[in-house]
C-alpha cells in the first residue's frame, strides 16, 4: 500500500492554513487587548450591567460636583453605615445630575462607573480592606455652572420649558434646566404620584434633552439655509411684500399677531421673521434639499450625546402637498426637535461650522483630589461649511439688531440669534423659542430657551437668554 | 481579609498561567527531549500550584468543605493521568497532555464557582471519557484499516445529523440533541471527528475530479443539514475545515477559489433565507439596539469581560451567571471576567499552542491519510476556540459552540477527549516509524 505522499505541495498548504489561523488568533486577541484598554469604559457604563450596583458594596457612591468643585451629589454615611444620596441644591439639577436609587439618569447614570470607582492609594486601599471599611469612590468634576443653572431656573420660574447653555468651542454643557422639575432627596416618598396616570406634569422628563417641540421660527435657520444652497448667488434678491398674511389657494398664512411687515428683503424677513415670505419660499423649494439638508443638521438621526434623548423628526417626504410645505418652511407642520438639537445647531453656526460633542464631565477624581482622568472637548465633525455658518452667523446678528430679538440689544456685547412662537394647538399660546450666541464675533456662549404656551419667542425667552449672557458676559 | 487574599489571587492566578503559556512556546526552541521534558516538568508545577490558588479561593469564599474534597479528587485523576499515560505511551507528547489537563483543570475551577454540582458532573464525564479513549492511540498505533471505510463514517456522520435535525431536542433555537436512554447528547460533536476522517479516506484514495466532486456532496450535505438543524457554528467549522482539507489534497487553488466563492454564496443565501441568521448577524452589527432580547447575551458577555479588565474582578466577585448558558458557549466570558484578560489571552495562547503542535504534526506524517486527519483535527480545533472566544468578545456573530476542555457538556468533553487520543496516537505512530529507520 502507498503510504507515501501523493501531494507534494501538502506542506506548504498546511503551513499557509495554520499561518491564517494564527493571524485570526492574533486579530482576536489584539480586539481583545483593544477592547480591555479602549472600548471597554464607555461599554461597562450601562444600565444594563447589573456588575457596577455590586461595586456599591465595597465602595461609597463618590460626589458630584460642579465646575467650581460645589458639590452637587454626595453620599452621606451614617454613624451605622447606612449611606444616603444628598443633593444639596434639591430640584435645581434634578435633571442634569439625575438620581441614582430609582434606577439611574442624568449624570448619576453617565458617571455610575466613575462614581463607583476608587482610586485610593493602594496603601490605604488595603487598610480599609483588612479593615472591612468601604473605600471611598471617586468623585466627578462636572461642566456645569451653579451661577448660571440658578439664573437659568429663576428665569423661567414656574412656567414649563427648558434652557439649555453651552459653550461652542468646546461643547461644555454649562446649564440644563428643565420644568416643572422635583427634588431628588424626596425621590422615594414622591415616586408613586411622580408617575401616576393622573400626574399630567412629566416632572421625570428632563425637557432640554427628551422634550419635542415643533420648532416654529428657529426652523427658518434651516429653510434659508436650503434657500441660499439653490441659489447660492442671488439669494439677497428675493422680495416678498407682506400685508400680515399670505393666501395661497384656500389656504393662509399670517405672520405672529397678523403684523403687516411691508416690503422686505430674505435678510429682513429672516430678522422680522416674517412668515409670509418664508411660507411662499418654501413653495419653491426642493423637497429632497430639504430632506438631505435636516439629515446633515441631524434630524431623524442619532445625536452625539451621551445623555437619554429624544431624536427630532423631519417628516415631509418628496410628494408632500401645499399645506404641508406652507407649514413646514415656518417650523410648524409635523417638524419637531428638542432643545438640545437646537442648541446644538446654534453652537455649530457660532464655531464655524464645526459642531463640539456637547459634554457634562470635565474630570474625574479620587478622593484625595488627584486627577484620575480628564475629558477634553472634541468635535463630531463639520455640521455646516464654515462660509454658510458665517452667513447664518450674520442673519442672527441682524435679529437682534433689527428684529424680534430686540430683547438682546446692548451695548455691553453683541448677540445673535433667531426666535420662534410654535403654535401647537389652535387656541392656546404658542410655545416661545430663543437659540442664540454672544458675542457674535468671538462666541463664548449659547443660549436656547424653550417655554411652554407663554407666547411670542422674542417677547418671552429672549429676555431669560438675556438675563444669562448678562450674567456671564457682562457680569450681572 | 478574605478580599485581600482573592484581591492577591488574581494577579497570582494570572502570573502561573502567563508562566505556564511562556513555557508552552518555549518548547519549540528545544530539539533535544531532555530540555523539552524539563519544560514540561515546569509546566506540570505550575499548573498544580494554579489549581491549588484558585481551589483555595473558592474554598475559602465559599465555605464549603466539599470542595476541599473535590479538589483532591482532581488532584489524584490528574497525578494518575499524567503518571499513567507517561507509563503506558511512553512516546507521547506531553506538552499536549499538559495543555488537556490545564484546559480541564480550569473548566472545573470556573464551573465549580458557577455550579458545583454541575462540576462535580463535569468531573464524572471526564473521569469516564479518560477512561475510554485510552484506548484510542493504542488502535491508531496498529488499526490501518481505519483508512478503508470512508463510506462508514460518511453514512454515520449524515445519519445522526440527520436525526438530529427530524427528532432533536430543541435549545435556544436550535436542534443540537439525541436523548438516549436518559442520556442527552450532541451529534455534531462526534461527527465532526467522523467527517474528518471520511474525507481524509476519500482524498487518501484518490484526488481525482470525481472523488472530489463526491466528497464535497456529502460535505455540503453535512453542512446543510447543520445549518437547517440552525447549528450554524458546526456548519461553518464543517464548512471551513472540509475546504482547508479539500486544498491541502490537492493544492488546486481552482478547487479553493470555487469553495470561497459557493462559501460566500452560500452565506448570502442562508442570511436571506433564514431568519436565525439575520438574527445572530443583527445582534452581532448591534445588540445595544435590542439589548433585551437578541442582544442580551452578547451584551452581557462585554460587561462581563469589560468589567474585568486586564485582571479580572477576582473568583466569585463577577456576576458571570447573568450571561445565558454562561458554562458552555460563554465560558470564556466568565473567566474573562472573574480571572481577567491577561489570563484569557493566555488561555487562547494555549489553544493555540495546541493547534500548532498539530499543524507541525500534520507536516511531519507522510502519508496522505495521517496528514490530512491531524490537519483537519487540528482546523477544527482551532476554529471552534476561534468562534466561542471571538464569538463572546463580538469579534464575529456569536454562534454557540464551546470552547473544548473548559464549557460543560459531556458530549464536547468525550469528543476532544477523542480528538486527543486521535493526535496522540498519530504523534506515537510517527515516532515509531522514526525510530525504526534508525
Amino acid at each position: 500500500m502507498n503510504r507515501g505522499t501523493p501531494n507534494p505541495k501538502a506542506n506548504k498548504s498546511i503551513l499557509l492554513a495554520a499561518y491564517l489561523v494564527v493571524g485570526l488568533f492574533v486579530g482576536l486577541m489584539g480586539y481583545l487587548g483593544y477592547f480591555l484598554q479602549v472600548k471597554s469604559e464607555n461599554v461597562i457604563n450601562n444600565s444594563y450591567n447589573a456588575r457596577l450596583d455590586s461595586f456599591s458594596d465595597r465602595i461609597v457612591r463618590g460626589d458630584i460636583l460642579s465646575s467650581d468643585g460645589r458639590v452637587l451629589a454626595g453620599t452621606e454615611v451614617g454613624e451605622d453605615g447606612t449611606e444616603t444620596r444628598r443633593y444639596p441644591y434639591g430640584s435645581l439639577f434634578a435633571h442634569a445630575v439625575g438620581y441614582s436609587d430609582r434606577g439611574k439618569t442624568g449624570l448619576e447614570a453617565l458617571a455610575n462607573f466613575y462614581l463607583l470607582s476608587s482610586h485610593v492609594n493602594l496603601a490605604e486601599k488595603t487598610m480599609n480592606e483588612l479593615a472591612g471599611v468601604k473605600n471611598i469612590g471617586d468623585n466627578v468634576i462636572t461642566t456645569l455652572d451653579v451661577d448660571l443653572q440658578q439664573a437659568a431656573s429663576d428665569a423661567l420660574g414656574d412656567r414649563k420649558g427648558a434652557v439649555v447653555v453651552m459653550e461652542p468651542d468646546t461643547g461644555k454643557i454649562l446649564a440644563m434646566v428643565s420644568k416643572p422639575g422635583f427634588d431628588p432627596n424626596t425621590l422615594a416618598a414622591d415616586w408613586e404620584s411622580l408617575i401616576s396616570g393622573d400626574n399630567t406634569q412629566a416632572q421625570l422628563l428632563n425637557r432640554a434633552t427628551q422634550g419635542v417641540y415643533p420648532p416654529g421660527s428657529t426652523f427658518k435657520i434651516v429653510t434659508i439655509l436650503e434657500y441660499m444652497r439653490e441659489h447660492p448667488t442671488d439669494w439677497q434678491e428675493y422680495t416678498f411684500d407682506c400685508d400680515g398674511k399670505f393666501e395661497y389657494g384656500d389656504y393662509t398664512i399670517s405672520c405672529y399677531h397678523g403684523n403687516a411687515h411691508g416690503h422686505q428683503t430674505l435678510e429682513e424677513a429672516f430678522a422680522n421673521s416674517c412668515n409670509g415670505a418664508f411660507a411662499s419660499l418654501g413653495l419653491t423649494l426642493d423637497l429632497q434639499g430639504m430632506l438631505d439638508l435636516t439629515g446633515q443638521l441631524l434630524f431623524n438621526q442619532e445625536l452625539p450625546l451621551s445623555l437619554a434623548y429624544s431624536k427630532s423628526s423631519y417628516a415631509m417626504g418628496t410628494g408632500a402637498d401645499d399645506w404641508e410645505r406652507l407649514q413646514t418652511a415656518i417650523g410648524q407642520g409635523n417638524t419637531q426637535m428638542t432643545p438640545m438639537h437646537n442648541a446644538m445647531i446654534t453652537a455649530a453656526i457660532a464655531n464655524g461650522g464645526v459642531l463640539m460633542k456637547p459634554y457634562l464631565i470635565d474630570r474625574v477624581e479620587n478622593a484625595a483630589g488627584e486627577e484620575i482622568k480628564k475629558f477634553l472637548p472634541s468635535a463630531w465633525g463639520e455640521l455646516l461649511p464654515a462660509a454658510e455658518a458665517r452667513t447664518l452667523s450674520g442673519l442672527m446678528r441682524k435679529v437682534v439688531e433689527t428684529g424680534t430679538g430686540s430683547a438682546l440689544r446692548t451695548d455691553a456685547y453683541q448677540a445673535a440669534g433667531k426666535t420662534g412662537s410654535a403654535e401647537f394647538e389652535t387656541g392656546k399660546e404658542s410655545h416661545a423659542w430663543f437659540t442664540g450666541f454672544a458675542p457674535a464675533d468671538d462666541p463664548q456662549l449659547v443660549v436656547t430657551v424653550i417655554v411652554e404656551e407663554a407666547g411670542s419667542g422674542g417677547q418671552v425667552a429672549a429676555p431669560i437668554a438675556r438675563t444669562l449672557f448678562d450674567l456671564y458676559l457682562a457680569g450681572g | 481579609m478574605v478580599n485581600v487574599i482573592i484581591e492577591v489571587s488574581k494577579y497570582l492566578l494570572a502570573l502561573l498561567m502567563a508562566l505556564y503559556t511562556y513555557w508552552n512556546f518555549s518548547y519549540f526552541r528545544f530539539h533535544e527531549e531532555a530540555a523539552k521534558d524539563r519544560v514540561c516538568a515546569r509546566q506540570i508545577v505550575v499548573m498544580f500550584l494554579l489549581h491549588l490558588a484558585a481551589y483555595g479561593v473558592l474554598y475559602l469564599k465559599s465555605g464549603d468543605s466539599r470542595a476541599v474534597l473535590f479538589y483532591l479528587a482532581q488532584v489524584i485523576f490528574f497525578g494518575a493521568y499524567l503518571w499513567l499515560y507517561r507509563l503506558f505511551y511512553p512516546r507521547r507528547s506531553q506538552i499536549l497532555v499538559n495543555n488537556m489537563c490545564l484546559l480541564l483543570g480550569i473548566g472545573f475551577i470556573m464551573l465549580t464557582r458557577l455550579s458545583f454540582d454541575k462540576a462535580l458532573r463535569q468531573f464524572l464525564i471526564v473521569a469516564v471519557a479518560a477512561l475510554i479513549t485510552w484506548i484510542i492511540p493504542f488502535i491508531i498505533d496498529r488499526a490501518w484499516q481505519l483508512a478503508r471505510i470512508p463510506w462508514i463514517y460518511g453514512i454515520l456522520g449524515l445519519v445522526l445529523l440527520i436525526l438530529v435535525w427530524i427528532v432533536g431536542n430543541n435549545s435556544f433555537g436550535a436542534q443540537l440533541s439525541l436523548t438516549v436512554a436518559g442520556f442527552s447528547f450532541q451529534p455534531s460533536e462526534f461527527v465532526k471527528i467522523s467527517f474528518v476522517f471520511f474525507v481524509a479516506t476519500m482524498f487518501y484514495r484518490s484526488t481525482d475530479f470525481k472523488t472530489v466532486a463526491v466528497t464535497t456532496a456529502m460535505a455540503a450535505a453535512h453542512v446543510l443539514i447543520l445549518v437547517v438543524s440552525k447549528d450554524l457554528g458546526s456548519a461553518l467549522i464543517f464548512f471551513l475545515t472540509y475546504l482547508a482539507m479539500l486544498f491541502v489534497a490537492t493544492t488546486n487553488w481552482l478547487y479553493l477559489g470555487a469553495g470561497v466563492l459557493g462559501g460566500c454564496g452560500a452565506s448570502v443565501i442562508a442570511y436571506a433565507l433564514f431568519s436565525h441568521v439575520q438574527v445572530r448577524v443583527a445582534a452581532w452589527r448591534d445588540p445595544w439596539a435590542d439589548i433585551d432580547n437578541r442582544g442580551y447575551q452578547i451584551t452581557q458577555s462585554l460587561f462581563a469581560i469589560g468589567t474585568g479588565g486586564w485582571f479580572g474582578m477576582g473568583l466569585y466577585q463577577g456576576m458571570p451567571y447573568k450571561i445565558p448558558v454562561v458554562e458552555k458557549d460563554f465560558i470564556f466570558s466568565a473567566i474573562a471576567e472573574e480571572l481577567g484578560g491577561v489570563f484569557a489571552i493566555c488561555l487562547l495562547l494555549v489553544c493555540l499552542g495546541c493547534f500548532l503542535q498539530f499543524m507541525m504534526l500534520a507536516a511531519r506524517m507522510q502519508a496522505m491519510f495521517y496528514k490530512l486527519i491531524a490537519f483537519g483535527l487540528g482546523m477544527e480545533y482551532g476554529l471552534q476556540v476561534l468562534l466561542t472566544a471571538g464569538g463572546a468578545a463580538k469579534f464575529i456573530p456569536s454562534t454557540g459552540v464551546t470552547l473544548p476542555f473548559v464549557s460543560y457538556g459531556g458530549s464536547s468533553i468525550l469528543s476532544t477527549c477523542i480528538l486527543f487520543a486521535v493526535i496522540q496516537g498519530l504523534y506515537i505512530l510517527k515516532r515509531n516509524d522514526e525510530e525504526d529507520y534508525e
